[in-house]
């Protein structure tokens, strides 16, 4: 992909180039005295090179795409998996650790996306808003992961492919200090730990 | 060894290396005992009013003149802190000879500023040490009430100061200063971001600095989350939870030493919240290892681990009565979070609070049986203070943002807490009857105070 655009560009440039060197002598009127005409090498060039590029350049867009795309496939780290995850978070009620309808939507949906991923291993974070204290703030969150956990394991995903681990209100996901944030604050968050 | 291991080491290793510098530099030999012959009284009804001024340079050194000016002021803060001497302000001084020697002191001349306790001070260099005189004196008398030699190592004159200021709370007040304690806390003050997580997320590392803020150090430089630093009772480890390894669990820095201990090493499970006993040689702590937040207690090794408590329900920031036979933690058994109290051994439970929301009991010393804690009051948190014999509770910072966290100072008189109350999380101290609020920390978070005994 890279090369053909490269090749291509270049003969766009290469042709620009050429046409533009043949406007700059054309556009070179004298202004105070006479200026010898321009040797005439550079006017032969010009028209010779045109014609010739085509078939040539288009010869390495032969590359094959479909290795390419398998290698790139393989090498999807975890990093890109967590940045665009199938798996969403779940959220909960202000001092709240039970599954409401809408996360458990949620979490039947990621399940399904856990059962197509067989191998992955995942760690369940939980995480508070910070009107709690920071210590309770660890148990609530805990409890929060672990009844995100409970709920998968009851859905048939096997309990020794999620860990859990509680941040208490450490890492808010939006730092802002209003109820919208509070709600986004108090949630299961999903990270896939092993593929 | 991995090389991320033996790296990790080796900085922990320099970093504690500069602490043990820093505090064998500090540690002063005793070369006469205090002698004391007098208590310095003020007017009836009154503080005895004390003057500092700057210490008596005997050698020209840019050490000693720095020293000189450094101690002064270091030791009228010190003595300010109690809020028992009235300090008489240090920019009123000017108008009285400074002094040539501790033998031609100008008594009169304090007494017209209305002195009654005057402590003076000479400074010499010699090699890479001070020696150190002082003298306070009753200025009606002019007589001495505490006099003292110490040599100290020229790197830390603030110490100098802690130590004679210590000195006279001990020998006129027969009160325990604290001027030597230090405070731990975590901070997010380098804002490094945490790597491997999609979410940018800040790392907080645990830090130590000296009772009034000065001489802020971090201890640990692992660039994870670590919270809630405990200070074992001798002041020389410093227990914490890390997520170093991913997940939450216990470890210990010997700071004068260098060393790390993971006593749990955990896979699994995750333990948070380390609490000494007062002897030093348990660690009471919640785990999730039976299922969910239970308190336990292990030896400092994590031998023997003990469950104490036993409930569906959330048991949480464990905390040790002074006796060291009552841990009092925060459950939420009763649908929130409420102070509860246990023998050691689990049994004779008992509730403590009856707050709509509470945590993180802080237990004082004696002389006062009084449990700090942080409540909720309307959106925000507050520190509050329980009566254990009477149960009377009183509030001590009022809905300035979110107040919590208290740790008590060994001598029960104060409180280190935190509070948005500027904005960002910063580090406060205030006495035990609400008074006297003072700001430690001002750059980035800071939060979780631990105060040393």
């Amino acid at each position: 992909m890279r090369s053909r655009l490269t090749l291509s560009g270049l003969f766009i440039l290469a042709t620009l180039l050429v046409l533009s060197a043949g406007a700059c002598t054309k556009k070179t009127p004298p202004v105070a005295r006479p200026i010898p005409p321009p040797p005439p090498v550079t006017t032969a060039v010009a028209p010779a090179r045109p014609p010739a590029p085509a078939e040539p350049v288009k010869e390495p867009a032969m590359v094959p795409t479909a290795p390419i795309t398998e290698d790139r496939v393989g090498a999807v780290t975890l990093d890109e998996i967590n940045r665009n995850s199938p798996l969403k978070p779940v959220f909960f009620g202000y001092d709240q650790t039970d599954i409401s309808a809408d996360a458990q939507r949620i979490l039947d949906a990621n399940a399904e996306v856990l059962k197509k991923n067989a191998t992955w291993v995942i760690t369940i974070e939980g995480h508070c808003d910070e009107r709690g204290t920071a210590e309770y703030n660890l148990a609530l969150a805990e409890r929060r992961a672990g009844a995100a956990r409970t709920y998968l394991v009851s859905l048939g995903i096997a309990g020794d492919r999620i860990r859990t681990v509680s941040y208490g209100k450490e890492f808010p996901f939006d730092p802002a200090h209003t109820e919208d944030a509070w709600a986004k604050n108090r949630r299961g968050h999903f990270v896939v730990t092993q593929k | 060894m991995t090389r991320t291991t033996s790296r990790l080491v080796l900085v922990l290793a320099t970093v504690s290396a500069a602490l043990a510098i820093a505090v064998h530099a500090a540690r002063l030999p005793e070369q006469q005992p205090p002698a004391v012959s007098l208590t310095i009284t003020g007017e009836p009804g009154s503080l005895p009013r004390y003057a500092v001024p700057d210490f008596i340079a005997l050698s020209s050194d840019a050490d000693t003149l720095d020293a000189v000016k450094t101690i002064g002021q270091a030791l009228w803060d010190d003595l300010s802190f109690e809020r028992e001497f009235d300090m008489i302000p240090r920019d009123t001084y000017a108008s009285i000879p400074a002094a040539r020697s501790l033998a031609g002191i100008p008594f009169d001349r304090w007494r017209e500023l209305g002195a009654d306790a005057l402590l003076v001070g000479t400074v010499e260099k010699r090699g890479d040490a001070f020696r150190v005189e002082v003298r306070l004196f009753g200025v009606k008398q002019k007589q001495a009430a505490y006099s003292r030699e110490l040599t100290a190592a020229a790197t830390n004159p603030r110490f100098v100061a802690h130590t004679i200021a210590d000195e006279i709370f001990q020998t006129q007040l027969a009160l325990r200063g604290v001027a030597r304690t230090k405070i731990a806390f975590v901070s997010d003050r380098e804002g490094l971001r945490l790597t491997g997580t999609v979410e940018s997320r800040v790392v907080k590392e645990v830090y130590i600095c000296d009772y009034d803020g000065a001489n802020q150090r971090p201890l640990t430089t692992n660039r994870t989350l670590n919270i809630n630093p405990t200070w074992s009772p001798d002041a020389r480890s410093i227990a914490y939870t890390s997520y170093r390894r991913g997940i939450p669990d216990i470890f210990i820095s010997n700071i004068y030493q260098g060393t790390m201990e993971n006593p749990l090493r955990s896979r699994v499970e995750e333990n948070f919240l380390p609490a000494w006993s007062p002897d030093g040689t348990r660690i009471a702590f919640q785990s999730n290892r039976d299922g969910n937040a239970e308190i336990y207690v292990m030896n400092r090794d994590g031998s023997g681990i003990r469950r104490v408590t036993s409930h569906p329900m959330s048991d949480t920031t464990p905390t040790w009565s002074p006796s060291g036979n009552q841990i009092a933690f925060t459950s939420d058994r009763s649908g929130s979070p409420q102070i509860y109290v246990v023998d050691v051994d689990g049994l004779n439970l008992r509730l403590l609070t009856r707050e709509s929301y509470c945590d993180r009991a802080t237990w004082s010393p004696a002389p006062y049986n009084e449990i700090a804690y942080a409540a909720r009051t309307g959106g925000g948190l507050d520190i509050f203070v329980l009566d254990v014999a009477t149960r009377e509770r009183r509030q001590l910072t009022f809905g300035e943002g979110i107040s919590e966290s208290p740790a008590y100072a060994a001598n029960g008189r104060h409180i280190a807490f935190s509070s948005t109350r500027g904005g960002k999380s910063q580090l406060y101290t205030i006495e035990r009857t609400g008074k006297d609020v003072r700001l430690l920390t001002r750059i980035g978070n800071n939060q979780t105070p631990d105060w040393s005994k």
